[in-house]
Parts: structure tokens; sequence; C-alpha cells
């Protein structure tokens, strides 16, 4: 501690020139901790994946409808605990932009297999009465000031009414839910299948993709394989997977996220490594002579060199929390695109992890050129 | 008194390309704790590598240094830092203070490398700067003082740390004639009255009258000595 005053003077010997190179750290940092975050926020879908599910969609594609005749069949295959299934509904409230992850369920079958999706007893009993209900998640609701008792309407981009030939489907809001383990997903709401496929044009008696519980995640890929053969050779083949599977090749989807955030940060702390070392470079080739009197002084080659590297972790570590911080501000606004709220805490220690490995990085040669540096030929500018 | 430095038939030779260069041949010198001494000499003669070899800032290629009973020859590189910090002071022409700190930071910078705390440094510092007559400037820049006022912040921060020996590289060299007899004053003061032994190299007969005594060396040999 008490070297700090000596490495803050030092770090503001040009202001100017520290403030750009702090500058340019920040938004690396900040580009670091929103990508990161971003690209955390659609892992944790993965992550979170219960491992005791299968989704089981059709071989063809996602989006290929199954027929709901294949319940008891999945039902009766061995180690089966549960058999849910919802459908995409594909709608918006008011705006396009306003998407909402609104799922036509049975609600018995569905809290059997997601059992972490918390609702009030009286709110499910509510919800099997009223046709046209509609459970909200807890964000949901929050974000659009619904309560209960409002009659909202939902637009479909897919699914149009048989008796009105509309696509605005009214619901009538009688409860909230809570997905305890993964509070992301209390963007959605669930509504009566029931109410679903008998007012819809197309479609009837066929569902998007089941939900599958199992009594012993071990069997997983038995069961998996097994409902996959009961379909084989049928025209609704299915293809089964573990949750996790599911989320990764849904995320896969848009392409691999992971990947190009890597590529993406991968070159920009690349050219951050060649501007900050330049940086750091210049400023101790400016102060060999003060780099040689602290010598004089009784300074040794190890504390030397550990000054200048002292003052490199100085700058990166000052810019990262910088930069982290303001992404960690901003990020919050990412909620309705991502889900997320909070940037997650291990992008924050990658981060700091990422500003110390490059202030070595970037101090370590100038740091060996101060360790070396001839006293008697530095104070004779030799 | 004994003698703080002891030369033993000291060499130093340096390469350029090809070339070895002895700038100082087979020298003996003794100086004597409490003694100011002038090295005088043209330029090239080997006033600053002598005077180099004494402050541990460079090493004999022949022959035996010992300063302050210590064979400084010998030590290793930390072990020479650390002889340096405890019983070195340097002073050079430009003075050579870090820009970006106060006096008061300037000198405490050796104060860094022993364990006294904070409030002790602070203290310390003041009292050196109020020797050198600075004590009012403590919170300036040295962009803010003036070339002469810079060399007595210098001073300061070479006998802030209690140093058995202060090593004078010309610290008049770039001072008008007034304010450098006020240097070669405070330093006489420091020599008579706090009892430092001072080694000076200087170009200027005057300030060498401040010595008691001076040596003149040409050609990287001690020439002859005098008593002023």
């Amino acid at each position: 501690m008490k070297y700090f005053p000596l490495l803050w003077a030092t770090l503001w010997r040009k202001k100017t020139r520290t403030i750009f190179t702090l500058l340019s750290i920040v938004i690396a940092f900040l580009l670091f901790g929103m990508l990161q975050g971003v690209n955390a926020a659609f892992q944790q879908g993965v992550t979170n994946a219960n491992v005791n599910r299968l989704i089981v969609t059709s071989r063809i594609s996602l989006t290929e409808p199954l027929p709901i005749a294949q319940k008891p069949l999945i039902e009766a295959v061995p180690g089966v605990a549960g058999v849910a299934y919802a459908s995409w509904f594909g709608a918006y409230y008011q705006e396009q932009k306003n998407f909402v992850f609104a799922t036509p369920v049975d609600i018995d079958d569905y809290l059997k297999v997601v059992p972490e999706l918390k609702i009030a007893p009286e709110q499910i009993e509510a919800l099997k009465r009223t046709r046209t209900g509609l459970i909200v998640g807890l964000d949901l609701m929050q974000k659009y000031g619904w309560k209960v008792g409002d009659r909202i309407p939902l637009h479909s981009t897919i699914w149009v009414k048989k008796d009105d030939g509309n696509s605005d489907w009214a619901f009538d809001i009688v409860g909230t839910y809570n997905f305890t383990t993964d509070p992301s997903q209390n963007n959605g709401a669930l509504f009566n299948y029931s109410y679903f496929d008998e007012a819809r044009t197309f479609g009837a008696g066929t569902i998007g993709w089941w939900i599958v519980s199992v009594r012993d995640p071990n069997q997983s890929a038995q069961i998996a394989a097994a409902i996959d053969k009961l379909f084989e050779n049928s025209p609704d083949e299915t293809k089964s997977q573990s949750e996790k599977e599911f989320a990764q090749s849904f995320l896969k989807q848009f392409g691999d996220i992971n990947f190009i955030v890597q590529a993406i940060l991968g070159a920009v702390f690349f050219t951050l490594l060649f501007l900050t070392g330049n940086t750091m470079m210049q400023a101790v080739r400016e102060r060999i002579p003060e780099l040689a009197v602290l010598k004089t002084l009784g300074f040794s080659d190890a504390k030397v060199t550990v000054l200048v590297l002292a003052e490199s972790l100085l700058l990166c570590l000052i810019a990262a929390a910088l930069g982290l911080l303001v992404a960690s501000l901003l990020f919050p606004m990412l909620k309705d695109y991502i889900g997320a709220v909070k940037l997650p805490t291990s992008v924050l220690v990658r981060g700091a992890g990422i500003a110390v490995l490059l202030a070595l990085a970037t101090g370590g040669l100038p740091a060996w050129r101060a360790k070396r540096l001839v006293i008697v030929d530095a104070l004779a500018g030799r | 008194m004994g003698n703080i430095v002891s030369l033993r038939k000291v060499a130093k030779r340096y390469t350029r390309g090809k070339e070895v260069v002895e700038v100082l041949h087979s020298l003996d010198l003794d100086i004597a704790e409490g003694d100011f001494v002038a090295l005088m000499g043209p330029s090239g003669s080997g006033k600053t590598t002598l005077l180099n070899l004494i402050g541990g800032l460079d090493r004999p290629t022949e022959g035996e240094v010992i300063v302050a009973g210590e064979h400084i020859d010998r030590l290793s590189g930390a072990a020479l830092a650390r002889w340096r910090a405890r019983h070195v002071g340097f002073v050079f022409q430009f003075y050579n203070l870090m820009p970006m700190l106060s006096a008061q930071g300037n000198v405490e910078l050796p104060l860094l490398l022993t364990r006294l705390s904070a409030a002790q440094r602070r203290a310390n510092a003041l009292t050196a700067l109020t020797i050198v007559g600075l004590a009012d400037r403590a919170r300036h820049k040295p962009s803010e003082l003036s070339g002469g006022q810079q060399q007595r912040v210098a001073i300061a921060r070479a006998l802030v740390a209690d140093p058995t020996l202060l090593v004078c590289d010309e610290p008049t060299g770039d001072l008008d004639r007034r304010t450098a007899d006020e240097i070669l004053g405070l330093l006489q003061v420091l020599n008579r009255e706090h009892g430092k032994t001072v080694i000076m190299v200087t170009h200027d007969p005057k300030a060498a009258e401040y010595a008691r005594r001076q040596l003149h060396m040409d050609k990287g040999a001690l020439v002859d000595g005098q008593v002023s």
C-alpha cells in the first residue's frame, strides 16, 4: 500500500495518454461484459435444464406437429414418470416487438412434469374453470402492469380462430406463476390447451412437443431411444433429447453464439494487447532516467519490475472495473430480449481475471526492460 | 577517524564495440570518515566512473572497493541495492526528481524502502526539507521550483535516510554562481555540522574550494591531492 501514491502519480504522469488508454480498455471490457453476459444468459437455459426431463419433438422439425394420440404410448414406456405437452403459439401483445411466450398446456400434466413452476392452488382451479384463462409469469405481469381479472388480447402470428377468422385471442388473467429455479422464465404465460385446440382453424388434435419426466436420469438415453423406437417408420417419427440437449440445439438455430462471442472478444483483446503494450513500453521508455534514479536510491531490480507490473495492473483493473460497471448498469436493459436481469457474477470474475492477464501481458516486456536497466548507462542517457 | 572509503588497485574497463577502453588504472584511494572531497579533472578523466564505484552504482573490473566497511564489489545486485539505500545519498547535476511527485513525495522516496510508518516518513521528509530550507515548498512539484530549489530537494532526498556518505556528481553544474554557492554552503554545513562524508565531482575550481580536500584525476589515475 505504501507504494500506491507513487504508482498513482506515475500512472497519471501523462494524463491525456492515460485517459485515452483507459477509455480503450473500458470500452473493451464494456463489450466483454455485454457479450459475455448475453452469452451466459443464453447458456443459462442450458445450465438450468432439468436432468429428469426429455423433450420429444418431430424428427423432421420442431415446427412439425405431433398427434396427441401419442401420449398414452409414451406414458407406457418403462421409466416414464409423466408426460405433458405444449405448442408454439407465437404471440405478441399489442405490437409485434412485444413478444409473449404463451403456451397452451394441460395444466395438471404440465405441473406434474415441471414441478418447479409454482402456482397458487386456487389459481390452478380458476384456470381449469375458465376456458380463456391465462396464468402469467411474474415478470410479464409486472412488465405490462397486468392484474388478475384483466382481460387481455394476444395476437398469434400462426393461429387463426375458427369462429371469427381473427388472430387476436382474448384471455382472462386468472393467476400468476413463479419459476423458482430459473427466474428468466417468468416472462411467459400458460393457457388451456382445450381452448386453443377447439378454437383454432387447423391442426386440431396435434401438439408441438412432448415434455417427458423420467424416474431415473441415468436411464434418460435408453428411455429416449425407446420413445423414438415406438414411432419409427410411422408418419410421426420423433426425436427425443434431454432438456439440456434440446436447449443446446435450440440455441444453435441462432448460430454458435459462444464461438461468435469468443471470436469478437478475441479480436478486441488482441488489438488491445498491442495498444496497451505499446503505451506501457512508451511510458517506461520515457521514464528510464526516473527508473534509474529509483534503482540508485536502493530500489532493487525486482522491486522496480514489480512497480512497472503493478502500474500496468492498476491501469487494467481500474479500466476493467469501470467497463464491467457500465456493462452491469446497461445489462438489465436487455431483459426483454434475453430474459436475464443481472450480469452474472461469473462474467465479472472472468473479467477481473482477464484484466490481470492483460496487465501481465502488456506490462511484462516493459517490466523486463526496467529490470535490465543499467543505472550508469541510463543516467548517462546511453 | 578511520577510512570510510578504501579502493585498492581498482581498474575499470568498458568494451565499446571491438575496442576495450580502460577508464581507471589500478587506482588506490582512501577517504576518511567526515571528509569533504572534491574530485576534479578534465572530461573523460574517470571522475564520474570513480564516483559511481564508490556509490555502488557500478562494479570494478579489477580490485577492491570497500565502503562503510563493506566489500561492495562482492555484493549481489539485490544486496548492493540494499546497501545503497542504507549508506549512500546521491545528488545529481540535473536533480533527477520525479516530476509527478511533490517535493515532499520526492524526499519520501528513499524512506519507502524502510519500515517507517507513513506518518514517520512524512515527518522525516519534512525535517530534511527544513534542513535545506524548503519546508514551505513541501507541496510544490519540481516544475514549480527554481533550479536551486530543486537541487535542495534533491539534497533533502539524499540525506533523509541518514546515509553514511553523500555522493554528488556536479551538483552545481546547472546553477548560477550565487545559487551554486548556496548549495555548496549547504553541503559544507551537512559535512561540518552533521558529520556527513561528502564526495563531490566538479569541474568548477570555486566549487572545489568548499571541500576539505581536492583530488585531481587525469586519464584514469589520481594525479595529486591537497587540503584546502
